[in-house]
């Protein structure tokens, strides 16, 4: 088996698992000894002749295929066969068709990039000089040079660079997403190799490391060069993927090739997500055989009595095979009428379902409102099965920044030396709103000045330009005290990499006012003050971490002066300021709580001047603290606290961390669609709660909103308790657990708990930390979903994983997670549906997502509008389809009671072959295709319309029995009708109608026509499509009936087409037309009046809006209401700075802090879940760091 | 890069991508639902009563002539084995049986609509290939061959238990039989005779040497092409009783046409008086618990006689009066109120 599947190219598992890698540079001869992959790659998964076999094996492997090929073999067997052949085949073959040509496309792209990748050129070190070889013939061991903008060929060791210090930076965009900026370094023993192609040639260094795998973010191994062992890590590693920047050339060294790459290694492993309904439907199915078999065994046991009484005596007419009696006979007639009866078992629904999802997402992505012109980003649905789910979802998880923000800071406000800038105020002294209107502050004089850059008050230009000292420092603080990089492409056109977007605005700020940050070197900062260039020297960064809340540059200007510049929290600064500041401290205070009232992010300024014999002592310290081997941090972090001190205070700075238009009013119309809002944030509580109140999710009219920051795990439960018990005083100990058991697996549902009055909840990361552990989840749980919204602050990736995980484990409830970042990678996934806002910095969110888009407000259309239709759409789908088909089969079945449980079939067997292929299937995709029930404007006005979905109201196991019922009644009709009418009739020249032919062509006659008028019921939206598929369908069947049944099709295909004129001959009689009018009528019209009167009765809300439509077609829709932009009267702290430790090592690794670069703050600091080990990690750095719970 | 302003990605403003195709919206509002049913439900009965009318003018009559009791006329044939037995139903008319007069024959619990039986022959042989006259389809089996590997033409099941009663009508008129003219001619349907079913052609001028080398159904007495004698068109597999019998009733009790009455002096119908009906009853329907009867009847321009149409319209009709009576009560009492906060 194992070579017979090699030969057709599958690669079969390895025969050794690789345990080490081990490499030497430029010896191609002994690296090729171990085999290890080239660089080639093959995502295709087949080649011109395995194509079909392959291909056929894979499709036979699913269950309706194979169900299909059941049923052929069944019908093979002559004593069972009840149906021909042709009537499994022609849908088979069908069905495999459709596959086939999809994969065959599929993977004949998949051929193309495999092609355009390997056959990318490269400079690869042969044989002393440097060749373009293709990627596909790069070996591992290879020494390749890359040049500026060039792709990584293959996973390298990098050896040497064109910058300084070894430094190279790298994009990682098509790898993870991101844009913005890596920096990697490379060994000093082989950055000193250059691009001396003879040393280069001549390295033979050898690489010891781990086998390949699909971690982004670790890397171990060893480099042995002459004698020497030094150790690598990721730091040195560049990945295939990636993307050089801002570096002429690197030389790297290829540790794994092609498949081996991490990047291959990661691909292709998907989660599989399935939607509620396909759980429904997996249950269904397996009850559906399960009443398949009791037909076959009710009608086989009939068999056996008929055989027993009767089928005896017939022996005159019927002389059975030798050995023949009546147990076999039942046997074979249970195995023919699961061949005719198969059809309950929607086979070709998957089908279908398959194709209306695929259609409803392409409405998705088509739809024109859910576009963002400014992005030109259309939204996307990445996965095309999820699409129904969208109507039911009740629990939406949100990340704060970039997806209810837009994740740019713009600086708004600030306060220098006690003046307030950046409030516009008309003549008469009154606050102005800032509108798009509002004169902007004219930049033209710098000519550096970021032309995107918008102020409106024009003071502080003048201050700046009149050359107020405190301005000008103040400026030149922010111009300074950074870890910004610069990128200047063509002169004067500056770019900044910065490492959080409240910095970068900052930068932006000092640049556009005449203080522009123009390069670095690690130990210069080159900045043109005012027009005049200015460098500085940088002696020491005193780098931002969340426990100092605050960084500082030590710089010497041209004049020898030594000065620290430290920017920071508030209230960390404001404790080390020098006693003659306090005064200003006062005004600023002030300040900033205005500043933080309106939701903005503060820092406050200060600086001091150093003195030269002071410094140099305290470098000394300082350098000791940094080579200290143990305990190293904390000794830095009390030589930093020792020269803070005593620091005179500039100002405050104010950021605004804008939201994106349109949330609070998507927010309010989700609250009223009874959809309830997480956001699951990194940000500090004050910051998460400041967003949680602009963008309408706390409301000042919510009873009452509680807060749980505690910090032993009994407080935080008190204070869940105590929040619960506030909000439902009845509410008992024991949790509301509902316990089912479906199909051996036990599940454990919580159910909703009563609550009047709307309440919020915030709950700070180190609470949730506890509130998360395994006896306190459902405390948590029940108090959370009690309120109408809950904050989640300073939350690391692994816990909104946690989160939203315990509210899928634990409600029976459809969860949506959106999100923009790598952060929100793990609730992304782990979330029924995961939504990525695209468009912005980083792709890895949209990249795991199942649905994007650019704007947080396009969640509402998705939801109330294209996912209600999607279900909506779904429900009628699969409601009809089995009405439809159960009632088709349902006929056979009252049939058996008639013909001696022969299994014969009531209808032609042509008839049983296209009934679902052609002469039912358009007008049902028509019907899941275009229906609405309102437009989307009234689906925008009503979001309650939405609450169905969340119930499950339109397709569950009630509503199935209902259909099942609803199958018998009209099956019963559409078999006794035209049995009662044709029973001893005869034509009205006294020929024969009685007979079999006439009776099938009525009866599937009347069939049609009562399933067709079915649809038409069902239809709220009747397009020009739906009609033109509704009665084309019709009419083909008449076509196609007389065709069939015409001499022409008898004389070409006897055998095949014995129904020869029985279209004439029965349907030009009255009594024929009468009966199939009778059975129509008897089988719409109980339907139509039990509508009416439940319409009449018990209105849905969905009947009512429908109604109500119908009043208001001719007065038009109210305006949309608007939505006052609220003002918070409460004052909050606004501090909060998006930070980590950033570029601060590395600008100045030069200098004197002579230690390695330390690797980053990981992601997710505790990986014991396999959502962890699954997520690949990124080089993203959060904005907080991750907090040890 | 992108440029501002540049909408490459912008889908297409079609009401189609859009999802605004100009539609129809119909709602069960009362203004259409109770109105329709009233409509509907006064169409019926008016279709009802016409219908049920009709039905009442055709006559039927019906005799089992199975024999199962003693007293019975053809009791005597029902003997195991018993060969070219007669027997005599006697039956009186006391008004005009309205002509054109169709004679039937009605066979009970018999089960042509059982799938094996069904299936049991050879389209092929039928259209008068002489091919499959010599290899038979399987699908005839096990009525292909005979036990010494004769192939049978035609082959199957239904054919070989083809009905086998013949009927002689008289009108007994003062002690005298006069024999009612029964006509056989084109009682099987246009399309059977003229296109499904063809015959071989003669061999050596002789039809019956196209059938060389075949034997006839075992059940059968004589071959297919000695079926009529008198009249080559009505030989072979153009029978029209071969025809009327090959075409398989729907359900297990089914009447199947045998003659008509419109010739003559019964062109008007049969006459009030007495009638004998001569039964060569050879067709054994007792072991599977059948019946065998015969139904005179004529039809109306809805068919044979049949009560249900009518009767079912009527209810169904009334049903829906009743129902629109309901819905606008309960529309008057119940109709949730426009202001209605939605």
């Amino acid at each position: 088996m194992g070579s017979l599947l090699s030969a057709c190219g599958i690669n079969v598992k390895k025969k050794k698992v690789e345990e080490e890698r081990h490499l030497r540079a430029n010896d191609r001869e002994f690296n090729l000894s171990f085999k290890y992959a080239n660089n080639a790659i093959k995502t295709s998964k087949y080649n011109v002749f395995t194509f079909l076999p392959l291909n056929l094996f894979e499709q036979f492997q699913r269950l309706a295929n194979a169900y299909f090929v059941f049923l052929l073999i069944l019908q093979l067997i002559p004593q069972i066969s009840s149906l021909s052949w042709f009537t499994t085949v022609v849908p088979l073959l069908l069905v495999l068709s459709i596959t086939l040509a999809k994969d065959l496309s599929d993977d004949i792209t998949r051929h193309k990039n495999d092609n355009h990748v390997n056959n990318r050129k490269v400079e690869v070190l042969i044989d002393g000089e440097l060749k373009s070889e293709k990627w596909m013939n790069v070996q591992v061991g290879d020494i390749v040079k890359l040049e500026n903008n060039e792709f990584v060929t293959a996973d390298l060791l990098l050896l040497s660079s064109s910058e300084p210090l070894n430094l190279i930076y790298i994009e990682t965009a098509e790898l993870d997403g991101e844009t913005n900026l890596k920096v990697k370094q490379a060994l000093t023993i082989t950055g000193d190799l250059g691009n001396d192609i003879q040393r280069l040639a001549a390295f033979s260094g050898e690489v010891r490391c781990e086998p390949p795998n699909n971690r982004l973010d670790k890397f171990t191994g060893t480099l042995t060069v002459g004698g020497e062992t030094l150790s690598l890590d990721n730091d040195r590693i560049l990945l295939r993927g990636c993307t050089l920047r801002n570096t002429e050339w690197c030389f790297g060294l290829v540790v794994f090739g092609g498949p081996d790459t991490k990047l291959m290694q990661n691909s292709g492993k998907s989660i599989f997500k399935r939607t509620s309904i396909d759980h429904l439907m997996n249950v269904l199915v397996i009850f559906i055989f399960g009443f398949l078999a009791f037909m076959c065994t009710i009608l086989s046991i009939g068999n056996a009595i008929w055989e027993y009484q009767e089928g005896n005596s017939f022996i005159a007419f019927l002389p059975r095979a030798d050995g023949a009696n009546a147990s076999l006979s039942a046997f074979l007639t249970f195995w023919s009428y699961v061949i005719i009866l198969n059809t309950v078992v929607p086979i070709s629904l998957y089908v279908s379902v398959e194709i209306l999802r695929l259609g409803n997402s392409y409405f998705i992505d088509w739809d024109r409102k859910m576009y963002h012109v400014k992005s030109d980003t259309p939204a996307q649905a990445r996965t095309t099965t999820l699409n129904e789910e969208l109507g039911q979802i009740k629990y939406i998880f949100s990340d704060k920044t970039g997806t209810l923000t837009q994740n740019i800071m713009t600086f708004n406000r600030c306060s220098i030396n006690g003046k307030s800038y950046g409030e516009v105020v008309d003549f008469a002294g009154q606050r102005v709103e800032v509108t798009e209107k509002t004169e902007k502050v004219d930049f033209s004089w710098n000519s550096l000045a970021d032309p995107k850059f918008y102020f409106h008050d024009h003071k502080l230009v003048e201050a700046v330009k009149l050359g107020s000292p405190e301005v000008q420092s103040f400026f030149r603080l922010l111009a300074l005290c950074h870890t910004v990089m610069p990128e200047e492409k063509t002169e004067g056109e500056l770019f900044y990499q910065a490492q959080s977007p409240d910095e970068g605005a900052l930068v932006t700020a000092a640049r556009n006012f005449g203080f522009v940050f123009r390069s670095r070197t690690p130990e210069t900062i080159s900045v043109v003050e005012m027009g005049v260039p200015t460098t500085y020297k940088l002696l020491a960064v005193l780098d931002f971490n969340n426990v100092r809340k605050r960084m500082s540059v030590i710089v010497r200007n041209p004049e020898g002066k030594l000065t620290l510049y430290c920017k920071g929290a508030d209230t960390i600064i404001f404790e080390r300021l020098h006693p003659s500041s306090t005064k200003l401290m006062e005004v600023t205070t002030e300040h900033l709580n205005e500043y933080a009232g309106e939701g903005l992010r503060t820092l406050a300024l200060a600086y001091k001047d150093l003195d030269e014999d002071k410094f140099e002592e305290w470098r000394e310290r300082h350098h000791e603290a940094s080579t200290a081997l143990d305990d190293r941090e904390a000794k830095l972090d009390a030589i930093y606290e020792e020269i803070e001190k005593d620091l005179l205070l500039l100002g405050a700075s104010a950021v605004e961390d804008k939201l994106q238009d349109g949330v609070p009013q998507t927010i309010e119309q989700l609250a009223k669609a009874d959809i309830k809002i997480w956001v699951l944030t990194g940000d500090k509580q004050e910051t998460a709660e400041n967003i949680g109140y602009s963008c309408n999710m706390l409301r000042e009219e919510m009873k009452e909103i509680f807060i749980v920051a505690a910090n032993t795990a009994e407080e935080v439960r008190e204070e869940l308790v105590n929040a619960r018990k506030k909000m439902s005083p009845e509410s008992g100990d024991e949790p509301p657990i509902q316990k089912s058991r479906l199909l051996g697996k036990k599940s454990q549902v919580l159910e909703d708990e009563k609550v009047d009055g709307e309440y919020g909840l915030v709950i700070n990361g180190h609470s949730l930390a506890f509130a998360l552990q395994k006896d306190m989840q459902l405390e948590l749980l029940r108090t959370a979903c009690m309120c109408q919204a809950v904050i989640c602050c300073r939350v690391t990736p692994l816990q909104k994983a946690q989160v939203v995980e315990l509210v899928k484990k634990n409600k029976k409830a459809v969860t949506l997670a959106i999100g923009d970042g790598a952060n929100d990678v793990s609730m992304i996934k782990t979330a029924h549906i995961g939504v990525g806002i695209s468009g912005q910095e980083g792709m890895q969110a949209v990249l795991s997502s199942d649905f994007s888009f650019a704007q947080f407000r396009y969640l509402q259309r998705l939801l109330l509008v294209h996912g209600r239709w999607s279900y909506l759409r779904m429900c009628k789908f699969l409601r009809y389809f089995f009405y439809k088909n159960f009632t088709f089969t349902f006929v056979h079945f009252w049939y058996g009671f008639f013909c001696g449980f022969s299994a014969q079939t009531v209808y032609d067997e042509w008839f049983i072959t296209i009934y679902n292929l052609m002469y039912t299937a358009l007008p049902v995709i028509g019907l899941s295709l275009f229906d609405q029930d309102v437009n989307d404007r009234w689906s925008f006005q009503y979001p309650q319309l939405y609450a169905p979905g969340q119930l499950n109201q339109y397709f569950s196991k009630m509503a199935f029995a209902r259909i099942l019922l609803h199958s018998c009644y009209s099956s019963l009709i559409l078999f006794f009708v035209p049995w009662a009418a044709m029973c001893d009739t005869v034509r009205d020249d006294g020929k024969d109608i009685a007979d079999y032919q006439s009776f099938a062509l009525l009866a599937q006659t009347c069939l049609l026509i009562a399933v067709s008028v079915q649809l038409g019921l069902d239809t709220y939206y009747w397009t020009a499509v739906n009609q033109f598929f509704l009665w084309g369908s019709l009419s083909v069947y008449f076509a196609v009936t007389f065709t069939m049944y015409s001499n022409g099709m008898y004389l070409i295909f006897t055998s095949s087409f014995p129904f020869i004129g029985t279209a004439r001959n029965s349907l030009n009689q009255p009594n024929v037309w009468l009966t199939i009018l009778l059975t129509t009528i008897l089988c719409s019209l109980p339907v139509v009046a039990k509508r009416f009167l439940f319409i009449q009765l018990k209105p849905t809300i969905n009947d009512k809006v429908r109604h109500k439509v119908r009043q208001a077609k001719a007065v038009p829709l109210p305006p949309p209401r608007k939505f006052p932009r609220r003002r918070i009267s409460t004052r909050r702290s606004g501090y909060a700075f998006s930070h980590a430790r950033g570029y601060g090592d590395l600008v100045t690794s030069g200098r004197f802090l002579r230690i390695p670069v330390k690797t980053r703050p990981t992601l997710f600091p505790h990986s014991e879940t396999p959502v962890a080990d699954s997520t690949p990690q990124t080089y993203r750095t959060i904005f907080e760091e991750a907090q040890s719970p | 890069m992108k440029n501002e302003g540049e909408t490459t990605e912008q889908p297409d403003n079609t009401a189609f991508t859009q999802q605004r195709l100009p539609a129809w919206q119909p709602i069960l509002s009362a203004g259409i639902v109770i109105p329709g049913f009233l409509l509907i439900g006064l169409a019926f009965i008016g279709i009802g009563v016409g219908l049920f009318l009709t039905s009442q003018t055709i006559t039927v009559l019906e005799m089992d002539y199975t024999g199962v009791e003693k007293d019975k006329p053809c009791f005597g044939c029902t003997i195991p084995n018993i060969q070219n037995c007669t027997c005599e139903v006697q039956f009186s008319l006391s008004t005009l049986f309205k002509g054109p007069v169709f004679f039937y024959y009605g066979l009970s619990n018999y089960f042509q609509n059982f799938r094996k039986y069904g299936v049991s022959k050879d389209y092929y042989q039928l259209t008068g290939d002489t091919q499959y006259f010599t290899n038979p389809q399987d699908s005839c089996s096990p009525f292909a061959y005979d036990s010494k590997k004769n192939p049978i033409v035609p082959c199957g099941a239904i054919a070989n238990s083809m009905f086998n009663d013949t009927f002689e009508l008289y009108q007994l008129i003062n002690g005298t039989k006069k024999q009612v003219p029964l006509d056989g001619k084109g009682i099987s349907w246009w399309t059977d005779y003229n296109i499904k079913y063809r015959n071989p052609s003669p061999v050596n001028g002789s039809f019956a040497n196209a059938f060389s080398g075949t034997r006839n159904p075992i059940n059968w007495p004589k071959p297919v092409y000695e079926l009529d004698l008198t009249d080559q068109n009505n030989n072979g597999f153009l029978n029209q009783d071969f025809l009327v019998w090959m075409r398989r009733a729907a359900l297990p009790d089914f009447r199947k046409l045998y003659r008509r009455i419109t010739q003559g002096d019964y062109a008007e119908g049969l006459p009030a008086g007495n009638y004998s009906l001569t039964v060569h009853y050879n067709y054994p329907v007792l072991t599977f618990d059948g019946r065998k009867k015969v139904v005179f009847s004529n039809v109306s321009w809805m068919g044979g006689k049949n009560d249900f149409l009518g009767i079912a319209y009527l209810v169904v009709g009334s049903l829906c009066v009743v129902m629109s009576v309901v819905m606008l009560i309960v529309y008057a009492k119940f109709k949730f109120s426009d202001d209605d906060d939605v």
